[in-house]
């Protein structure tokens, strides 16, 4: 079996219209965020992946299986999709235990796993209500246990920070942290990027159809050439540094910024800045605390690559 | 069959069962199934007022019409048509059908479970009430009715309506089945094959044999003419031997099963966003 989830030049269009266009990505373990505007195929690329959609051309394999074979996929994939919908007249205990049985599970099985998933998703005391009956926030909530209730080792999940509050939000990320340090496959979509940042091992930036960057957010970012990074040095004489660093071609810009103490400066070359900075800081005497970029987050990257600005929360 | 298979199927109807058989936008199903209960109660109290100016023989033919142009082309039609084209389009326009698509099961598996579930509920509601209304039509005629019951054709009749009705269920449930799964709006399909079944009797020999009605038709125990002035376009077709219209039908439907599970297995979740 291989150990990671692979797209190789994947097309697909409903009719004439473009969902995602010749796709090659490799996803490894850990959480993998996909992030896009509405309609750059990040929706398509997870039911793609999940076997709900089928590609007009290319290969999938997850995990080496082809997502044409759900009897065995579906043992090793849960899926929280968007849509907001539930069978009728169902109880949350008896939504997740149905389907479980539909796995082919035992009645002890499915009852042990229902229960587990409930507890872990904080459903457990609404679980004889129906789920019609449910708020936003629970009902994402169930969602999210019937995709791992049978305990999955990909866990695909399309925008499953929706309708929660904060509260429920912060407890679902730190699962989704928990989840990639397992060694799980956890692919997010969002648009609350601060919050992508914050979880993901790697991202999948998506344009209309089209992969625009994958990687590490810091890999990516270094990638971004056209755009200066942007780069935050704190230290006791900020404008003593400023005046050094612009005898160099590569820094376009320096702000000194707060309370006087911190230099935002934007360079073409940021490794030539590193080196220049040891320079300085052995020259001159300069007291640096902290040395940190200040653009290879999403948000950044998305604006750079993507233009306009991500959501927020 | 593997125990895996069987549990999984059992899971499928368990919650098709409880979709299809307990949901109130049926309401209308149960009432075509009660209709001819209720039509064949007050035939029974009102020729228990009237004086009784008819023969057994008279209400049987009466039943063997309402069995034909009711049952078969009202009740069992749409019936039908209401539980099993819901089966797959039901849960497409609920957007509720990913939940199975992500579970691994075959997805012929998925269609024979939702089929069986579809005919248990359809079969839980039309053999009573055939049943029901063949009972109380004759109601009226006291110990004649049980003499004819029992001692005479009564309930040979009986056992071949209630033939006739489940194999109505097994041939348009898997009629319904693909047009729910295969069109975006079941109607205009049902409609379509309504007016082939309808034209049945006035169509070419070769014509009438491909269809449901006619199999069924050849399998009631009692012949209704069609009535003038359309009896004039009639065409006259020797009934089919039971040993044809039966095999016939069954093997017509697990054609057609067999289709809808092929489309299942090809299918993808598109809910038209």
């Amino acid at each position: 079996m291989s150990n990671v989830i692979t797209f190789e030049n994947v097309s697909r269009f409903y009719g004439e219209v473009l969902g995602v266009n010749r796709v090659s990505l490799t996803i490894p373990p850990g959480v993998t965020s996909l992030v896009g505007p509405n309609g750059s195929g990040k929706t398509t690329l997870m039911n793609l992946m999940s076997g709900l959609l089928r590609p007009t051309d290319g290969k999938i394999e997850v995990l080496g299986i082809s997502p044409g074979n759900p009897e065995r996929l579906c043992k090793i994939l849960g899926y929280c999709a968007q849509f907001d919908a539930f069978p009728k007249g169902l109880t949350g205990y008896r939504f997740l235990y149905s389907y479980l049985r539909v796995h082919g599970m035992s009645d002890a099985e499915c009852d042990a796993r229902t229960r587990a998933a409930l507890e872990l998703t904080g459903l457990t005391g609404a679980a004889d209500r129906h789920v019609a009956a449910y708020s936003k926030g629970m009902r994402q909530r169930v969602k999210l246990a019937q995709a791992i209730a049978h305990d999955p080792q990909v866990v695909v999940l399309d925008e499953p920070l929706n309708g929660l509050d904060p509260m429920a939000r912060a407890e679902a990320i730190a699962l989704f942290k928990q989840w990639g340090e397992q060694g799980r496959y956890v692919i997010v979509s969002s648009h609350i990027l601060h919050e992508v940042d914050r979880i993901s091992d790697q991202v999948i930036l998506l344009s209309q159809g089209y992969v625009v960057a994958e990687g590490k957010i810091q890999g990516v970012r270094s990638e971004v050439r056209d755009q200066p990074m942007q780069i935050l040095v704190r230290c006791d004489r900020p404008s003593v540094l400023a005046a050094r660093l612009f005898q160099d071609d590569h820094i376009v810009e320096a702000m000194i910024r707060g309370d006087g103490k911190n230099l935002l400066l934007r360079t073409k070359d940021a490794d030539s800045f590193y080196l220049l900075l040891n320079r300085v800081i052995l020259e001159s005497g300069l007291v640096v605390e902290s040395v940190a970029p200040a653009d290879d987050d999403v948000n950044s990257v998305y604006q750079y690559l993507i233009g306009g600005e991500g959501g927020t929360a | 069959m593997s125990a895996l298979w069987m549990r999984q199927i059992g899971a499928v109807m368990r919650l098709e069962l409880k979709r299809t058989a307990f949901s109130k936008r049926g309401w209308w199903i149960y009432c075509l199934a009660a209709a001819p209960v209720l039509i064949s109660l007050m035939h029974w109290l009102m020729a228990r007022r009237l004086s009784r100016n008819h023969t057994v023989g008279e209400d049987s033919v009466v039943f063997a019409a309402m069995f034909v142009w009711f049952f078969m082309r009202g009740s069992l039609f749409f019936g039908t048509m209401g539980l099993f084209s819901n089966l797959f389009r039901g849960e497409m326009l609920e957007k509720t059908l990913h939940y199975y698509f992500l579970t691994p099961i075959r997805r012929e598996l998925l269609v024979a479970g939702k089929y069986a579930a579809g005919l248990a509920v359809s079969l839980a509601l039309f053999i009573p009430s055939v049943a029901l209304s063949f009972l109380l039509l004759g109601r009226h005629f006291g110990p004649a009715w049980t003499d004819y019951l029992t001692h005479g054709p009564g309930l040979s009749q009986l056992g071949s309506y209630v033939l006739v009705t489940t194999l109505a269920c097994v041939g348009y449930g898997a009629v319904f089945l693909v047009c729910g799964q295969l069109t975006r709006n079941p109607m205009i399909a049902a409609a379509v094959v309504w007016v082939w079944e309808g034209l049945n009797p006035f169509l070419p020999s070769l014509l009438k044999k491909v269809s449901v009605v006619f199999y069924l038709r050849s399998l009631c125990p009692v012949e209704v003419p069609v009535p003038p002035p359309f009896s004039i376009l009639a065409v006259e077709t020797d009934p089919s031997p039971f040993w044809v219209a039966v095999p016939g039908l069954l093997t017509v439907a697990l054609i057609l099963l067999i289709y809808a599970a092929v489309s299942a297995r090809q299918g993808e979740i598109s809910y038209g966003e």
